[in-house]
């Protein structure tokens, strides 16, 4: 089968790949560009723990091909800190417990991140709306959405 | 209170850093050149023998580098006990439950060994096979095993005071059956593993919560000593008992394949292999009856407890010994009787999961116990008090309590104002009802198994003043790193920063029992206080010695070392440390301890003595909202009102407290394996319905403070209490919206849906009488 070849910015760096047509998004992060912060858990698009930021949308990386990613910009959490100093949703997560064994940390926060980019003032049924694609079994999410919520008041400031 | 610096404070984990930027690897991270890829080959019956396995066209397939099948392990078998030793890394001549490993390939990719898998033929003679454990007990039910009667797995029995004297005392005897349901540990990460075998020995980078299992289980099949096995622990996806806690087919077939190819070989189980294969919680029919008296006091109580092991014994016979050995907490029970059978099916094995063996029967005596106090008209809070022990305490069984807080738990969640306020915020007209209820449970902590059951920890001066803190436990996401790190501080006087703690490697970390039954704070923890005491009393000596006082009188404190009473002899702690390194031709300091308290008499055949080393206790509150029209059932609100003897990290109790309880939730509403004969017809997150984050209500956690005279600051355990007192509270709160009694968990909306009709339909034709 033929090899395609794509172009895109993967965490604000152009990067070029060659890629199967069945290739997902998610072997090509973390096989291709060693990135293996996103997880593969489910497999089936259920659980979230895959994802990332696909041309401004989260997607879950497990059932987008690579090709989608041709001239878009991914984002994957290792793209999130600003170099030593974490984003504010990952220092909230630090600071309010937000992640117990740390399996659907990646993509939780990544979620986190897209829920405050749209909607700064999410409340806490917002938040927990804007979550349900990510399973956590560990905290009852209950850290989780205080994490989100503290990261959103932090944020107000330096918007 | 005492005054602590690094103790009972709300520090953020250790490894949160590492977790929120995607850097922490866990094992399906780890890659090497030249690696190969292991897929594991399942039967499609649940119950057959294995007539032939040919593995030619997989071997032909262009990438493929071996196939292996049961006789390539020469009979190996393991198990939890010697008696028990059943499970074939690969069946060999029979499989006895849908999904059984039966062979597996390597070859160059993934993809190659997927394609592969499918190319093994395998001819089978598909026999009888039996599903439901009371009809595994029927005369002429399918056998399992030849040289096992009647499919009895293992059964265990309790008998103590007088059952018969006590039923007669009763004022009102009620006899109940209860089931709970299929439910699974539920971790997110699959398992995973990567296996090297070269000169050195075995090395295994797995997502393991208790490595050394897998450890002496490698060292065993391969013929090895253990010093050539080394278990590498990555970062772990979430554990919760079973799965991760015991040895699985990849991991022999990986090591073995590296053995024959020279290569590293990993394999990682889809969530598919998981939910239909893996280890879950063992579904249980308790038939409970009990006595009591007019007052509420109980007098006696019969459990017979029938579970469905599936097609191994794995660790059920600790499971059936927890169903009885803590019934009797955390009520006064005088006359108790227990008689458990873990029967033998062709559906997967039940085995250990979070709230072990306690949840089924603390469920059945918890619900029990309320209908009946009902009956006799005293409040749910009444007959809690009326029952409930304090401390000091032994049980029937010799349980012994030391702390409890339990009378506390349960007055602090009678005040709270969602009780008081039970029957005013309670409403039954309109489509969504709504409800309040109650539970109280106990749970053990530093829990002991069979065999070696210590902790231990090295801790290393380095000359700087940091240490290396070394624990052969395991941290599976519930933060007993960062617990362990803050009681290493506290000792020696240090910041958290300044203690150094790597993940587990079989190699250089002292051998440990396992992240199981609670007990890593507890007994972990009580090795790190033992080996940090052991480095600040070589440091007091030198100290000592220079200042010319008594070593005992040196205290160790927020990085500095002075002589009580005396603040001029004083310096910073890092200052000792070079001192003291450099004294002489030079000194090490190694510090180390182990855990041998909770060594105390353990009958395992009648059930006598601890099971554990101290007792935790839980009172729970818990709102819910009925939708009559649905039958959807969605928790609002929760009270928990925790002993753990003293919280070492608030924050961290809190998590546990919260994750447990909506676990537990999960299993007394959403959570079910639909089976058919043998075949788990829902494997995927889709169709298996655990929590999600709307699901998720208020969750307040309240501390019990009572200080155990057993565990390290008065620690005892903080993570499994309310993923038992979760499903009770659940099921009472949904009798208070409803009037409905639920035996059977999980109450799906189907089954709340035909409930509500019935009720219906009971109250019409009475209303026509």
């Amino acid at each position: 089968m033929e090899m395609k070849e794509i172009r895109f910015v993967l965490n604000g760096e152009p990067v070029e790949s060659r890629v199967p047509p069945w290739r997902t998004l998610l072997e090509m992060l973390r096989e291709d560009f060693m990135l293996t912060g996103a997880k593969e858990a489910c497999g089936q698009g259920e659980c979230g723990a895959c994802t990332v930021i696909l041309g401004g949308k989260s997607v879950n990386s497990c059932l987008v091909p690579a090709v989608e990613a041709d001239g878009q910009e991914v984002l994957t959490i290792e793209g999130l800190a600003d170099g030593e100093t974490l984003h504010p949703i990952q220092e909230a997560f630090v600071e309010h417990a937000g992640m117990q064994c740390g399996f659907c940390t990646p993509g939780m926060v990544i979620s986190a991140k897209f829920l405050l980019d749209r909607n700064p003032q999410a409340d806490v049924e917002a938040i927990k709306e804007g979550i349900a694609g990510n399973f956590c079994r560990c905290t009852g999410y209950t850290k989780i959405v205080e994490s989100i919520s503290a990261a959103a008041e932090a944020m107000k400031g330096r918007r | 209170m005492e005054d602590f610096s690094v103790i009972g404070k709300r520090i953020p984990r250790i490894d949160g850093r590492a977790k929120v930027t995607g850097e922490a690897r866990y094992a399906a991270d780890y890659a090497f050149p030249g690696m190969l890829w292991c897929k594991i080959v399942r039967s499609p019956h649940a119950h057959a023998k294995i007539l032939h396995i040919d593995t030619s066209r997989a071997e032909q397939l262009p990438g493929v580098k071996g196939v292996l099948t049961g006789k390539d392990f020469n009979g190996w078998a393991w198990g939890w006990m010697p008696k028990t030793r059943e499970e074939e890394p690969l069946a060999t001549e029979r499989v006895r439950y849908l999904g059984e490993a039966v062979a597996a390939v390597c070859a160059v990719d993934e993809d190659t060994a997927e394609e592969a898998a499918l190319l093994v033929q395998v001819e089978y003679e598909e026999l009888p096979g039996v599903f439901d454990p009371e009809e595994a007990m029927k005369e002429d039910a399918p056998q399992l095993y030849d040289h096992v009667k009647n499919n009895v797995s293992w059964d265990f029995h309790m008998d103590f005071g007088d059952v018969e004297k006590g039923f007669r005392e009763a004022d009102l005897v009620r006899e109940d059956r209860f089931v709970t349901g299929r439910v699974i540990t539920g971790y997110l990460e699959p398992p995973a593993a990567v296996a090297m075998y070269d000169d050195s020995g075995i090395t295994l980078w797995g997502a393991k919560q208790s490595p050394y299992f897998v450890y002496r289980h490698l060292a065993d099949c391969f013929k090895l000593p253990l010093n050539k096995v080394r278990v590498i622990q990555p970062f772990v996806g979430g554990g919760f008992g079973g799965t991760k806690n015991d040895s699985l087919a990849g991991d022999f077939c990986a090591a073995l394949f590296s053995k024959r190819t020279g290569k590293p070989v990993k394999f990682v189980y889809t969530m598919e292999e998981v939910l239909m294969t893996c280890r879950r919680r063992h579904n249980m029919i308790v038939h409970n009856k009990m006595g009591m008296k007019k007052d509420g006091t109980i007098t006696a109580m019969h459990s017979r407890v029938i579970a469905d092991g599936g097609a191994h014994t794995a660790i059920g016979p600790l499971t059936m010994y927890l169903t009885g050995c803590m019934s009797t907490l955390p009520y006064k029970l005088p006359n108790f009787k227990h008689d458990a059978y873990r029967m033998y099916t062709n559906n997967p094995i039940g085995a250990a999961m979070r709230g072990h063996g306690v949840t089924h029967t603390r469920f059945a005596a918890e619900v029990q116990m309320e209908i009946m106090a009902e009956e006799l008209g005293i409040d749910p809070v009444a007959v809690r008090l009326k029952n409930a022990v304090t401390a000091p305490h032994e049980t029937v069984n010799k349980v012994t309590v030391n702390s409890c807080g339990l009378v506390e738990g349960i007055q602090t969640i009678a005040d709270h104002p969602h009780w008081k306020e039970r029957d005013q915020r309670k409403h039954t007209d309109g489509p969504v009802m709504h409800g309040a209820g109650i539970s109280a449970t106990s749970y053990l902590g530093g829990a002991r198994q069979r065999g070696h059951q210590s902790c231990a920890a090295v801790i290393r001066l380095c000359e700087d003043g940091t240490v290396n803190y070394l624990t052969g436990a395991t941290d599976c996401g519930q933060g007993s790193d960062t617990v362990l790190v803050q009681i290493v501080a506290e000792e020696l006087g240090l910041a958290v920063e300044d203690v150094d703690i790597k993940r587990v490697d079989t190699a250089l970390t002292p051998c440990d029992a396992g992240s199981y039954g609670s007990r890593v704070t507890v007994l972990a923890g009580k090795a790190a206080q033992e080996a940090a005491r052991d480095v600040r009393n070589q440091l007091a000596a030198f100290a000592a010695k220079k200042w010319e006082v008594r070593p005992e009188d040196i205290r160790f404190r927020d990085g500095r070392v002075f002589v009580e009473g005396s603040p001029d002899q004083a310096m910073p702690f890092d200052k000792l440390a070079k001192f003291a390194c450099y004294s002489g031709s030079g000194a090490v300091i190694l510090g180390r301890g182990y855990s041998d308290y909770g060594i105390d008499i353990l009958d395992f055949e009648k059930g006598i003595g601890n099971a554990g080393t101290s007792y935790s206790f839980t009172s729970q509150l818990t709102e819910v909202d009925v939708d009559t029209e649905t039958g959807f059932i969605r928790c609002t609100d929760m009270v928990i009102a925790h002993d753990c003897g003293r919280p070492l990290n608030p924050i961290n109790v809190e998590a546990q407290n919260q994750g447990a309880a909506m676990q537990g939730v999960g299993q007394a509403l959403y959570e079910e394996f639909k089976m058919d004969h043998g075949r788990t017809l829902n494997p995927t997150l889709l169709d298996y319905k655990m929590p999600l984050a709307p699901d998720t209500p208020d969750i307040h956690v309240i501390d019990i403070l009572t200080d155990d005279p057993d565990g390290p600051f008065g620690a005892k355990e903080a993570s499994e209490g309310a993923i038992v007192s979760a499903p009770p509270s659940v099921i009472t709160a949904v009798h208070h919206a409803t009037g409905i009694w639920f035996k059977e968990q999980p109450l799906t909306p189907e089954r709340v849906v035909m409930a509500l009709r019935k009720q219906n339909h009971t109250h019409s034709s009475m209303d026509k009488m």
